[in-house]
Order: C-alpha cells, then structure tokens, then sequence
C-alpha cells in the first residue's frame, strides 16, 4: 500500500521536476495539481499522507492553503513542506508560523527532499 | 538527478513564455514612459521575474536565477514605492531582458559562455545600483487596515503589497464572503470573480478554515473597490456573496488637518453605506487603536451610522470609493488635495451634501492618474534618444551627393571608412574609448558606402553595432560600462527572434472541435466495416444499386469530415503574426536608442493568423528589414527638419490578409532609395549590362537591390540570423513560398512587401502537363488559365509576351525552361501565376485537374534547382516536382534579360 502525496505547484515544469524525485522514493505515490482550488477539492477525495505547496499561486495561494488544512478537522495533522524561492524569507517564516513542518528553498537538493520525506512519512 | 532533456525542454518553454509576458508587459511600460506606471503592470512584472527565479533556480539554471533575483529586488523596490520608475530604470530591464533571451538560448543549446556570464555579472550589479530612492514613508498604510492579524498572517508578500498599495491610494477595501458548495466552488468563485473584476480588484482569496457545513466551504475575498457600495451590491445581486467593508484609518503624518476634516465625512459615508460596524475612521491624532466611536469628533458632527442614513436619503450614495475618501488620496493627487484646501478652507464643520459631493469628485480624480498625466507621453521619450544623437554626423549620411561621395572615398582612405562606420552605427560615439579602428577595417571590400550601407544594412552594422548594445546612450558615459565590449557580446545581444521552443498553443475549443471529428470518423469507419462485411456474406448479390448508394454516401461523409479535419488541423497551427510582431517592436526601442534616431513605431494587423512555421521564419527577415529602414531608411532628427519633415520618423509594421495570402509591409518614411545610384551599383557590379539598364522600369531597378551580388553580404552568415544581405532575406522568404518586393520614393520613404502564403502544410495544386511530364502548381498562386493560339504570341523588346485584355504579359514556356523537347502543338494552355503585382504566364500542354498535395522538400543538390520547390506525391505512387512560382516570377524576367 502506498502513501499518497499532493504536489500543489503551478509552474508545470517545475512540478514535474518536483513530481518526479517524489515518485522516486519507493512507496509513494504522487498526485499533483496546479492550482490551490484544485487542491481543496482533492482533499476530501484522497486521504495525503504530506502535501507540498509553492507559495505564489493564482487562485489561492500557498499559506492559504496551509492554513485551511491546519484548521480543519480533518487534515491537520497532515504535514505540510512549503516551496519558497531564495529571498522570500516573510513567505517560509508566514508558512512554518501557520503549521507548515518544513520548507524547501529553491534550487534544493534533490537528496534532502528525499530524506524529509522519508522522515515524514516514516519509510525506512 | 539531472533534469533530463525533456525536462530542460519544459523548462525552456515554461521560461519562454514568462520572458514573453515580462516582454509584453514591458513594452507596454515603455509606450507609457513618463506616465505613472500602472501597479498592476510592476506587479505582473514582478511576479514574472520572480516565477522565472524559482523555475531556473529549480532547474540549476545558476545565471538566469541570478538575474531574475537581481530584476525582482529592482521591482521589488519599485513596487514598494522605494524606487522610481525613470528612463534608466526602464532601461536596465529591457536590457536584463535581452540577456535573459540570451540566456535562455545558451540554456536551451546546453552552453555557457564566458561572455554572457559576465554579462550577467554587470547587469545585476547594474540592477543593485540602480536607483534614486524616493522618500520612504515611516509608516506602514497596511498598519491602519483593520484587519485581524490572522487574516494578515495568510497573505504572501506580495498580497500584502498590494493590499498596501490600495489603502496607500485610498482604495474602498471589503471583505467578500461566499459559502459555496465544496463539489462546484469554483465555478461559483469564477463567476463572483468576473462579477468582482469590473468594479476593482480581488487582491486575495482565503479559503475559510471553519467547515462550512459537510459539503459546503466559504471563502473570504478581500477587494479593492472602484465603485461605490450601491453600485457594488447591485453587481453582486444573485451571488451569495455578503459584503463587510474593511476600516482604513487615514494617514496621520502627511496631511493637514484640514485636509483630514475635509476628508473625513467621506469616510463615515462609506461605512454608512456597508453593513459591517467594523469600518474605521479616525481624525489626524487619533491613536491607531481608536474605532468609528473615537472619529466621530473630528470634524464632522455626524456619527457614521446617520452620515450614511443622510446621503443614501440624499441620493448621493457616492460612498465607498470613497475610499477616494480616505485622506491618502488627496496626497496622492495634487490637484485633488488643492481642490480639497479650496472646499474645507471654509468649513471645518460641514453638512452632509457637501459631504457627499466632495469624495465623488476625489474620487474621479484619484482614479484616472493615467490620464492626467497622459500629454507627457509623445515627448517624454526622446531624452533617451539625444544624447547620442548629437555626436553624430549624421547629415552627410543621407544626401545623394554624400552617398556619391562615399562611394568614391571609401576604398581609399581608411579613416574614411571609420567615419562612415560610425555613421551607419550613430551608437557607437556614445562608448567612450571603444576600441573601434580594428574594427573598423573589417570590411575592407570596397563598397559605395552610404547608399550600399541601407541595402546591406545590418550586414556591416552587426559587428559594430552590436558591441555597443551593452552601453545605452541613455545611462550616460560611464554611469554604466559596458561588460565587454566586442562582437561576441554583441552577438548575445541581438539573437534571433526566433522561438526557443517549437510549441504551438492551441485553444481547447479547437482541439475539441478536432476530437469531435475523429470521433465522427470513426462512425464512418463502422458504416464502411459494416459494409465491407455485408459485401463479404452476400458476395455477388451485394453489389446492389442500394448497396453502391450507400457506399458512396459514405465515401462522401468520409471525405467531407476529412476535410474538415485537416482544416482544424491547418487551424490549429495557425498563430497570431502579432506574436512576432511584439518581439519586433521592443527590438526597434533598442535599435532607436542605438541609433540616436527618433522614432514611433507603428503596429497594426498583429491579429492577422499565419502557420506558425511562417510567423517564426519571419522573425530574421522582418528584424533585418526593420533594423535597416531605422539605421539606414531614417535619417537623423535634424536632417528630418532640415527637410521639411517631422523630427520624428515613422516606422510602421502592417499585416493584412488578402484571400489565400497575407501582405505584410514595413516601410518608412525616410530618405528613400536613389535608383540612379542602384543601378550604376548594378552595372559596376556586372549584375546588369547597359542596355538592360535602359530598358528596366524603375520598379525593376529598385528590386534589383535584392541580387545576390548587389550588397555586399559576405560577412552574413554565422551570426544568428543578423547581418544578412537583402539577398538572404528574399531567399528566406522564397522558401516560404513568400516574395518581397520595394518601392521607395527619394525623400518620401521606403516599403517593402512581403507576400505570403497563409499556410505552407497542404495547398491545394493545379496538376498540368508538360512534354509528357507532370508538374504541381500551387494553386494559391494561380490567377487563371487561358488558351491561346502560337500566334497570339508576340515578341517585345525580344521577351516573349502575351496580351490578355490590352495588358501585357510576360510568357514563358515551361518546357523550354527545364530544356523539354518542345511540342509542336496547336494551342497551349497558359496558367497565369502571380504574387503580389508580378504577373507571369507559363505555357503548358495540358491541365489534369486539382489536387490536395503536401510539399516535400527536395535533398542534396536537388535543392538548388531553380522554379521547383520541392516534389509531392499524388497518391497513386507517382512522385511530380512541385513549381516554385516566386522563383519562376523571377527566373522569367531574368532569363530573358540573360538572352537579351
């Protein structure tokens, strides 16, 4: 049985580069969506085990979403990463002072994603 | 993990399209210089250099990371009011995105060099130095929002900044909540969006955490309106929205109190008119933490609650944009703060009509900045252009006499040369200790310089003109030196126009149109299944009239939605020229600086649709003629006034359809070309002999600068795409299928025609016969067909021709030109072809119909055969040679001159 975790990333490029290194830890299975209102919608449907959401967004943006699933009932104890650029230091302090549990800054390296996530979802 | 090349291909495009916006957006602030720039342009802006730092930064794109992060913290500061938006600033980000361009095609290609990263290196450091800061205010606007700190802690930066922005403008702020179902509330967000749209601005959008029910969710809009709260509940009438206005008390350090008395009752209108008691409004020294009850004394003897009562009575809602209300717009405005002295000198106290009047009016005012300052526009860009311009000799430049001359001197003298260098390079003066007499001597061919200098134009302008892009005239000497000065640099700063990526965006209806059809296909393909099975059971009996009715019933709906399937496909690869045309037009800013000319670029047709392999063919050749007609097409503004003209040049850019073909003309209204001195060019260049100058029409001797022989094109090539002869750009255009042709009037200007097919994938052809074999004529280009008699066949000035109509035609006969035995015949069959205004007719033997063919083109040292432009198959495995018409158009004029 695999985990399942939500990419919510609106530049495609990069959430297929991110999608991609998610999908190579073993035992996970990635969904990804390019808008925050989409995300709100595949909440009730899956059952995430870790979301990772980028902070600009057109809809809804990233700390919006951190702090719906962080207030409701049925998701906050999901662990959130936030994707923040270099230099947007008030956007990662908003997103870990709203619940989020890590931040990855871009460029970031693909191995210490991989060794939160393992962390996180508790894989070996 | 190393992004792979898919990978690098979706970063290219994803880059390509940001660096399209941010180029779009800019030039939008370009055509506004000197008006208050639009904070929804900085922001778009900003927000795509900032998309662009995280996508290259996530794709190890180190350089381009560096400079979008340099080009956001320059915005960043702009949109916070910390830094103005003038000619240099304006400036530095055209040319951050040139390098970005430059960037992204080293990224694309896998490269790195040493050039552009240096490059980088300057232009950030560029970028951090830029900037007169302007005051900054002490106080946060954001600070005076009434606005619980948890709504606020969900805001990005960016939210945040525009949120400051509109309270710092005065901007009627509400908080819009709607409850919508979980399964559909997007479409209810959209539609409460598109509501919102037209009366302000949704600056963010929170989801409510608490569970609106089971299904439901609730979401909270923070809005910026433009209009006031009647106007704003009767927009959303129907919606499940309910409006709260958010309290902004006013500013207290920038405005008199008598501005803020003035003020002040406009506030209280607008929290008459929502519904929420949360509305703020404070007098001057009231402490931010003071509520509606604490304002009430300030100037005004009404409390809020009867100040809205009043004017709803009175009619004169005028309320929330009132906003305009807040005392920030009155020093945002100058003209509405004056106003506002005028009207509260005499009344600290004032009564309720007044009350209302005063706010509509600010209101106006404060939200048409862009007009106001719209006069400015025309001259406010030519500061940039000058500084340059006054070292030019520019003058002698333009003269017939001067051209005649240079032609003369240039071989001579080498500092000659150098000074005509310069001349066609007017840039050049304004880098202080080039190193340019190296240069200099590059073309050593002699060439009559002035008048050869507009028809080979960028061909000698690309070395040097280029190593002067770094260094803008406008940044003054040595406010800004150039990274590196030199041709290589040069080159990453004027790359092709051409897209990186080969991806053609496609509208969903369109392709859904498309899926529709093959799905119709395939209910054709089960009728035929059906058939084909019938037929197999019965075997003879089927062969009924019935049955071959139905059959053929079939076969037509096959072949109508074939038809339509393969125009959905022209369809969809058909894009706006205007794509091209946005590119062109931020190159001619930079060329016009360079050039110290002074110039108004005129767009229009931008929405006429070519094939997309057309409109990125066209890219090169329209960039070269752009950059000669303002290089060389223009003169300077002095030698425009001394002719009689407007200081400013006209250049304009113009696509229109016409049937099967789009027309696109550049053209300018410069010096114009001197056919006296093309064809003494001509002549002494062997291109023509004496006597066929005698005979040419003027028309003839001004195409003439299209010879392969007449500029002296030799240093073309590697440059992508620059420096190409007049020569290059009609053979790219050949190989469209496209023709260009020039007329030009001495003093009056120059046009170039450029005719094109709309398509190049399917054309239809007329299929016709020759001395036995067949040959494919694009129909697009046929005129029609006539029969005529040996006789009616008459010889001029030794070209055969044709009359048709009391007009002359040129004739050739086709088998003669590919060197057919000819057939003694007793009336030929002439296919009259044209492309723009040259007609031609083509004997053949005989017609064998219409047909769909797709050109193939031919390899090796089949390429270079003149009049055929590639070869199709009909179906029916014979292969035929598909006829290049603008070629024959060409050949056929030239081969009679050859006989004659």
């Amino acid at each position: 049985m695999r985990v399942k975790v939500l990419i919510v990333e609106d530049s495609k490029a990069s959430r297929e580069y991110i999608a991609a290194m998610v999908e190579a830890v073993e035992g996970v299975e990635v969904v990804v969506t390019s808008s925050g209102f989409e995300a709100l919608k595949l909440l009730p449907r899956h059952r995430f085990e870790l979301i990772i959401t980028d902070i600009n967004m057109p809809d809804i943006n990233g700390l919006e979403l951190i702090n719906f699933v962080k207030k409701n009932p049925n998701y906050r104890d999901v662990p959130l990463f936030v994707i923040t650029t270099e230099g947007r230091e008030q956007d990662r302090d908003r997103g870990l002072a709203l619940g989020a549990a890590e931040y990855l800054v871009k460029p970031f390296v693909p191995g210490s994603l991989e060794a939160l996530l393992r962390r996180y979802l508790k894989l070996p | 993990m190393n992004p792979g090349s898919k990978a690098l291909a979706e970063f290219v495009a994803e880059a390509t399209e940001i660096l399209d916006a941010l180029a779009r957006d800019l030039l939008v602030l370009d055509e506004r210089r000197g008006q208050e720039a639009d904070p929804d342009l900085v922001n778009g802006i900003f927000r795509a250099a900032h998309s662009l730092k995280g996508l290259s930064g996530l794709f190890g794109q180190e350089r381009i990371s560096r400079l979008a992060h340099g080009t956001e913290d320059l915005l960043d500061r702009l949109r916070l009011g910390k830094l103005l938006l003038d000619g240099a600033v304006l400036d530095a980000l055209i040319e951050a995105l040139d390098a970005f361009q430059a960037l992204l095609g080293e990224a694309a290609r896998g490269t790195e060099t040493e050039v552009l990263s240096g490059r980088v290196d300057a232009m950030a450091a560029r970028l951090a130095s830029l900037g007169a800061p302007t005051e900054v205010s002490e106080d946060d606007p954001l600070d005076r929002l009434e606005l619980e700190a948890q709504v606020r802690s969900v805001f990005t930066e960016y939210e945040e900044h525009r949120l400051r922005e509109n309270v710092r403008r005065g901007v009627a702020l509400w908080r819009v909540r709607a409850a919508f179902d979980l399964s559909d509330f997007d479409k209810g967000l959209a539609e409460l969006n598109a509501r919102l749209k037209p009366m302000g601005e949704v600056i963010s959008t929170l989801p409510s955490a608490q569970p609106g029910g089971s299904h439901g969710i609730a979401f909270d809009l923070i809005f910026g309106g433009q209009v006031d709260s009647a106007a704003l509940e009767a927009g959303l009438e129907g919606t499940p929205a309910e409006l709260s206005p958010l309290g902004v008390r006013p500013a207290v350090d920038v405005v008199t109190p008598a501005l803020v008395r003035a003020a002040q009752p406009a506030v209280t209108v607008r929290q008459g008119a929502g519904k929420s008691s949360a509305a703020g409004a404070g007098s001057e020294k009231a402490p931010p933490a003071s509520r509606p009850r604490a304002d009430t004394g300030a100037g005004s003897e009404l409390g809020p609650r009867e100040s809205g009562r009043d004017t709803r009575g009175g009619g004169k809602a005028t309320g929330a944009p009132g906003t305009a209300a807040s005392s920030d717009a009155a020093d945002t405005t100058a003209a509405t703060s004056r106003k506002r002295r005028e009207d509260s000198s005499d009344a600290p106290t004032r009564d309720a009509p007044d009350v209302s009047a005063e706010p509509r009016r600010a209101d106006a005012e404060s939200s048409s900045p862009t007009k106001r300052s719209g006069g400015r526009k025309r001259s406010s860009r030519t500061p940039a252009a000058t500084p340059s311009e006054e070292q030019q000799p520019l003058l002698p430049h333009l003269s017939s006499d001067g051209a005649a001359q240079g032609a003369v001197d240039w071989p001579t003298s080498v500092s000659e040369g150098v000074a005509h260098l310069d001349v066609s390079d007017p840039g050049a003066p304004a880098s202080p200790g080039a190193p340019e007499p190296h240069e200099s001597i590059v073309p050593t061919e002699p060439s009559p310089a002035p008048l050869v200098a507009y028809l080979q134009g960028a061909a000698k302008a690309s070395p040097k003109g280029l190593s002067v892009a770094p260094s803008p005239p406008a940044a003054g000497p040595g406010s800004a030196p150039a990274p590196s000065v030199g041709s290589p640099s040069a080159q990453t700063s004027d790359t092709s126009l051409r897209s990186l990526t080969q991806t053609v965006r496609v509208d969903i209806g369109r392709l859904d149109g498309l899926i529709n059809m093959v799905g119709e296909l395939l209910l054709i393909k089960a009728n035929l299944q059906r058939l084909a099975e019938s037929a197999r059971q019965d075997g003879a009996v089927a062969l009924s009239k019935l049955f071959g009715q139905e059959l053929a019933r079939e076969t037509r709906g096959l072949e109508r939605k074939l038809e339509a399937l393969q125009e959905g496909l022209l369809e969809a690869r058909m894009v706006p020229v205007g794509q091209v045309f946005d590119k062109l037009a931020r190159l001619v800013r930079r060329i016009t600086r360079e050039a110290g000319k002074e110039i108004e670029f005129v767009i229009s047709g931008g929405e006429v649709e070519l094939d997309k392999l057309i409109v990125e063919e066209l890219s090169d050749p329209l960039m070269h003629l752009i950059r000669n007609a303002i290089d060389h097409g223009v003169e300077s503004p002095d030698a425009r006034l001394a002719a009689g003209k407007s200081r400013r040049a006209v250049v304009s850019l113009r696509a229109e359809q016409k049937g099967n073909h789009v027309v696109i003309e550049v053209s300018d209204d410069g010096a114009g070309i001197d056919e006296v001195r093309v064809r003494e060019v001509a002549i002494t260049r062997g291109l023509i002999t004496f006597a066929q100058a005698q005979e040419m029409t003027r028309r003839e001797l001004l195409n003439l600068i299209f010879q392969p022989g007449f500029s002296t094109a030799r240093s073309v090539s590697e440059l992508s795409g620059r420096g190409v002869g007049l020569d290059v750009v009609k053979n790219n255009l050949g190989n469209l299928s496209g023709i260009i042709d020039v007329w030009s009037e001495r003093g009056k200007g120059t046009s170039f025609h450029l005719t094109l097919p709309v398509t190049l994938a399917i054309i239809r052809a007329l299929l016709v016969g020759v001395s036995g074999r067949t040959y494919a004529v694009p129909l697009n280009s046929v005129l029609e067909i006539i029969s005529v008699q040996p006789r009616d066949i008459r010889t001029v000035e030794r070209r055969e021709v044709l009359d048709v109509r009391g007009q002359t035609l040129p004739f050739v006969r086709l088998a003669r030109m590919f060197a057919l035995p000819d057939r003694p015949v007793s009336r030929y069959f002439v296919v009259v072809v044209g492309l723009a205004q040259e007609r031609l007719g083509i004997a053949v033997d005989e017609l064998h119909g219409q047909q769909d063919i797709v050109t193939k083109p031919l390899g090796g040292r089949l390429q270079s055969i003149r009049g055929i432009s590639g070869a199709t198959d009909l179906g029916n495995r014979r292969t035929v040679l598909v006829l290049d018409v603008a070629a024959l158009l060409e050949e056929g004029m030239a081969t009679e001159r050859r006989r004659a």
